[in-house]
């Protein structure tokens, strides 16, 4: 057993004197120092993996700093029946997918024949999306089709709904049926 | 399974530590074939063949599980005798029409029995092959005489067994070997275990991806998997099954709750201009009065109370004449066209990116340059947003930046820990997330922006009739935050249903048909049970059963396995002990076990429906299947196809081989657009071989939600081509450099891997090589690694019943080196084109 200062608390030291070198003697005082990152963690969320449709249960830790609120942390959830705690490497890497730099935070705007992005406050494209959506509906409205009522636009489409909530699948199948678009699809069909 | 839904695999790898063999069906070598007992290489497009020959094998050996064959499917069922058999007419099945390119399916009908013919009988199969109409049977199925004629011997030569042993006698091994490129001794030892592992004792389970359906016979491949399942009793019990493996989030919960075409939520479908007059006339024709589809009225009227609220009354057929109508294919394929054609104007992108990953890559981008306007959301600028500042056809000189007239808004969305809400995973699960914290900047909900947009809309609608459908919407849910972020929670509830008490339902069968009840999706009648989000639901694995029912909450009614009555006997007892999941309790008189019944839970086994009786009522207490009109599992399908009762092999719209079997090469009915935007390959020598386009474990579909992510991109940072040795010495590919992959759609580059993994194939007498191509890539996509759009290289042809495109087997030419650019590639086209 070797004494009690730092040099013999050295790994090196320990390993060479005969201890598991896969085993605590391979600890030193920087790794007794290291903490988890998900120990800050003001609060935990129980989440799901946004990838496949396997359904792994997420825990998302977040803290509080400085700069606001932020996701430290994504890890699996041991409790959940279908993952028992493992994630695969995307839902691994979703920690990734929430805080990388080149994800979009601002609204931009390409005006017809444009060769650049412009800016657009978020309020402003709201209205002017609805003042498309209400004029193109009108313009192409059409009331009856080879003398059958169809009260309906083929001149609005709409695509995706496979990655998003069941709740706002439901939101906007419910306003475009009441719009009368009806070329609604999504990934199901692909 | 192993690369593309790991952490599912581990279920897999538990079944085979406990025993179980398992089988890998799969063109290339895997991670999933390194895990299993063997791997069996096919060729893709081939797997009716093989499926076939497995039928072949359990009929002609007589290894089927006979009393549950009798009991719970339409075998002994005498069908009509003027139906004629693909091997009878050479490819086709009777009633094919070579005009309008569809069948009439009378003549696929049961034997009469003076009960009126189903809708779709009557109506004839333009009914199924317009506006995707086999789509909506997912939940339903098409309506059937409830008690046809049956030969219960079996014997009679046009009973249902009989046909389809007929049917598939020349399905046989050597088949197999010819045009699946499986050997003999590979398909007897998986032929062996499939049938040594079902019965009363033991389940088999089939899982398959969209290797499976995106073909021109996609759901005919399903349907020869369920006639197989069903014959050797693997429906409704533990183990057994056919799992269809999904793969986006909530793609599941966005076809329950459906972001599509032709269908209402719940498998109800959009009413037809053509077909349909009101609301009554749409609930005649749409399904049959026995099975719980009968109760359809109760479904559909909840929903219209649940979207229309005190507008829609009896007296108006509750808003029936809101609904906007169909009148033939609105799909995402025929939807680009209208873009290129200039009728479709205005496109909104939620969280997909057709760009990249939509096929006829193209076509996409030509009909997103022709639109008056444009709403992206994503979580980055994905290429569907971008296409008209970096897209290729701006390299080609096809597309100018300057002359591209679409007005562009791009939003950024919250991602899936800045809202709440539920997905719907691939086994029915719903499980609610909880929110993390708020979204970033101009970052929002998908919620948040239709509610928003909503509201913005009805502000602009007027007194006009066109607009009521809009004014008398029930939009107003409780908003949150200083965002106004609006109620998740009272979303799902409205969709979960509300009875006249005010209070939330817990069951569809609480539905009723008179306007009391509101409801937004039947199926997911009881989601908000006891004012409770049960599927918000956490009980710990370790503190429940492995069915583990207090975990998240399972449409219908958190039902964990489909059609389980078939899990017992039709007495009501187990098929045997280790097989036990539900039984009937006598003493008790209701049904229990490990799982909630799928049937009524107080219907005694020995229940016989008196004549006359309705819905679930019309149902016997032995009748597993209660979608189904008659309670029966179809191995023939009299009814609901478009292409045919039966699945029969045909080879791939593009194909390097004739098809042996029948002088009709490919699927008759298949859908086909003949535009100059995404030609097909000429059927010679020059596209010799075989693509197919699949998924990588470190990359997500068209890569929006992986490329930009570091961790991701470093693991798999290249658009790859996976090419056998053999191959790469016939074209002179050496591993690492370059090839070019060429369709007569597009030129796309690849790295070389150059791998024992994908092996040649001996198809016909003929050596038959496969290129594998991942799909993953795009030029930008606020992507940390770019490669070409492997999408652009496959063509727009469909499955005729539910409009998915053949995306896993097509031909090309394999060149060494890298691809042409700008005008150099367009001429390199050319020549393919036109030879």
């Amino acid at each position: 057993m070797p004494g009690r200062g730092w040099l013999a608390r050295w790994p090196v030291i320990r390993q060479l004197t005969g201890e598991d070198g896969r085993s605590d003697a391979a600890r030193s005082s920087r790794t007794d120092a290291l903490r988890p990152r998900t120990e800050d963690a003001g609060t935990v969320a129980r989440s799901i993996c946004p990838y496949c449709a396997v359904g792994c249960g997420q825990l998302v830790y977040v803290e509080d700093g400085p700069d606001g609120r932020k996701v430290t942390q994504i890890e699996g959830d041991p409790d959940s029946p279908i993952s028992r705690g493992r994630l695969c490497p995307k839902g691994s890497a979703s920690k990734q997918l929430v805080t990388h730099p080149g994800r979009q935070t601002q609204v931009l705007y390409r005006r017809p024949y444009g060769t650049a992005w412009e800016r657009l406050d978020l309020d402003t494209a709201m209205e002017m999306i609805a003042d498309r959506v209400a004029r193109t509906r009108r313009e192409t409205w059409e009331e009856t089709h080879e003398g059958n009522v169809v009260r309906r636009t083929l001149g609005i489409a709409s695509l995706g709904g496979a990655t998003l909530d069941d709740e706002e699948n439901y939101l906007m199948k419910k306003l475009y049926t009441a719009l009368g678009a009806i070329q609604v699809e999504n990934q199901a069909r692909i | 399974m192993a690369e593309c839904h790991p952490v599912g695999f581990q279920w897999v790898m538990e079944a085979k530590a406990r025993g179980a063999r398992v089988y890998h069906v799969d063109p290339r070598f895997t991670r999933t074939s390194a895990l299993a007992d063997r791997h069996l290489p096919i060729r893709a497009g081939s797997d009716i063949v093989l499926l076939g020959a497995l039928i072949n094998h359990v009929l002609e050996n007589e290894l089927d599980f006979r009393e549950y064959v009798l009991a719970y499917t339409n075998a002994a069922t005498i069908v009509s005798e003027d139906f004629r058999d693909t091997e009878d007419l050479d490819g086709l099945f009777s009633g094919w029409d070579a005009e309008t390119a569809t069948y009439d399916p009378r003549s696929w009908a049961y034997e009469s029995t003076g009960e009126q013919p189903s809708a779709e009988q009557a109506e004839g199969g333009r009914r199924d092959a317009d506006a995707a109409g086999s789509d909506t049977f997912g939940a339903g199925g098409p309506a059937a005489p409830p008690s046809p004629s049956t030969d219960p011997t079996l014997t009679h030569p046009r009973c249902v067994y009989q046909i389809v042993k007929r049917h598939f006698a020349r399905y046989t091994p050597e088949l197999v070997e010819r045009l699946c490129g499986i050997p003999r001794d590979g398909f007897a030892e998986l032929a062996e275990a499939v049938t040594a592992n079902s019965g009363r004792e033991r389940t088999t389970a089939w899982v398959y991806s969209v290797g499976w359906t995106q073909h021109t016979v996609g759901a005919q491949y399903i349907r020869t998997a369920s006639i197989l399942q069903l014959l050797l009793g693997n429906m409704g019990r533990p183990g057994g099954g056919i799992l269809a493996l999904r793969g986006h989030a909530s793609i599941q919960g966005s076809t329950d709750i459906p972001t599509l075409f032709n269908i209402l939520p719940g498998y109800l479908d959009m009413p037809h201009a053509g077909r349909h007059r009101g609301l009554d006339h749409y609930l005649e024709l749409e399904g049959g009065a026995t099975g719980f589809w009968g109760n359809r009225r109760s479904y559909l009227v909840s929903l219209l109370k649940a979207w229309w609220g005190e507008a829609a009354t009896e007296e108006n057929d509750f808003c029936f004449g809101h609904l906007p109508r169909m009148t033939g294919d609105h799909g995402h394929y025929t939807t680009v066209m209208g873009q290129i054609d200039g009728t479709v104007k205005g496109y909104f992108v939620v969280g997909e990116n057709p760009a990249v990953g939509s096929s006829g890559g193209r076509a996409q981008r030509l009909g997103l340059a022709n639109l008056d306007w444009l709403v992206v959301r994503d979580l980055a600028l994905v290429e569907t947003a971008t296409f008209w500042l970096d897209g290729p056809e701006l390299e080609t000189g096809e597309l100018r930046t300057e002359d591209i007239g679409t007005e562009v808004f791009f939003l950024p969305a919250a991602s899936h820990v800045e809202k709440e809400g539920t997905f719907t995973n691939t086994q029915r699960l719903l499980q609610w997330r909880e929110k993390a914290l708020d979204p970033p900047g101009d970052c929002r909900s998908e919620l948040w922006f239709y509610y928003h947009l909503g509201k913005l809309l009805r502000k602009r609608m007027t007194d006009d009739e066109i607009d009521r459908p809009v004014r008398e919407l029930t939009w107003d849910y409780p908003e949150h935050g200083v965002h106004r972020e609006p109620s998740a929670e009272a979303v799902l509830r409205e969709i979960g249903g509300v009875g006249p008490d005010g209070r939330a339902l817990s069951s569809s069968t609480q539905l009723r048909p008179d306007g009391s009840t509101t409801c937004g999706c039947w199926i997911y009648c009881g989601v908000y049970a006891d004012e409770v989000n049960q599927a918000a639901r956490r009980r710990p694995r370790g503190e429940q059963s492995a069915v583990a029912l207090e975990w998240g909450w399972a449409w219908p009614a958190n039902r964990r396995i489909l059609y389980n009555r078939a899990s017992a006997d039709p007495e009501g007892r187990p098929w045997s002990e280790r097989k036990a999941y539900v039984w009937w309790d006598a003493e008790r008189g209701e049904w229990t076990g490990d799982d909630v019944p799928d049937c009524e839970i107080g219907k005694p086994p020995g229940y016989v429906p008196p004549e006359g009786a309705h819905a679930q009522d019309a149902l016997a207490g032995t009748d597993p299947f209660i979608m189904q009109s008659d309670g029966k599992g179809w191995l023939y399908v009299p009814a609901g196809l478009v292409d045919g009762p039966l699945p029969a092999h045909y080879e791939p719209h593009e194909s390097p081989v004739a098809n042996p079997l029948y002088a009709q090469r490919a699927n008759p009915a298949r859908r086909t657009y003949h535009r100059p935007e995404s030609p097909y390959n000429a059927p010679d020598g020059r596209f010799p071989y075989v693509l197919t386009t699949y998924r990588l474990t470190e990359h997500h579909t068209a890569g929006a939600m992986s490329r930009p992510l570091a961790y991701l991109a470093e693991l798999q940072p290249e658009l790859f081509c996976e090419v056998s040795p053999q191959l790469a010495g016939e074209v002179g590919l050496d591993n690492g450099g370059w090839a070019t992959i060429v369709t007569s759609r597009a030129v796309v580059e690849a790295r070389v891997l150059v791998t024992g993994r994908m092996r040649p194939l001996r198809v016909g007498g003929e050596v038959v090589h496969q290129v594998g191509l991942p799909y993953h890539w795009g030029w930008g996509g606020g992507g940390l690694v770019t490669g070409d759009v492997a999408n652009d290289l496959t063509p727009l042809v469909l499955d005729p019943n539910v409009y998915i495109q053949e995306g896993k087997a097509m031909t090309c030419d394999v060149r060494p080196g890298r691809r042409p650019r700008g005008r150099a590639a367009l001429e390199l086209l050319e020549r393919y084109r036109h030879g």
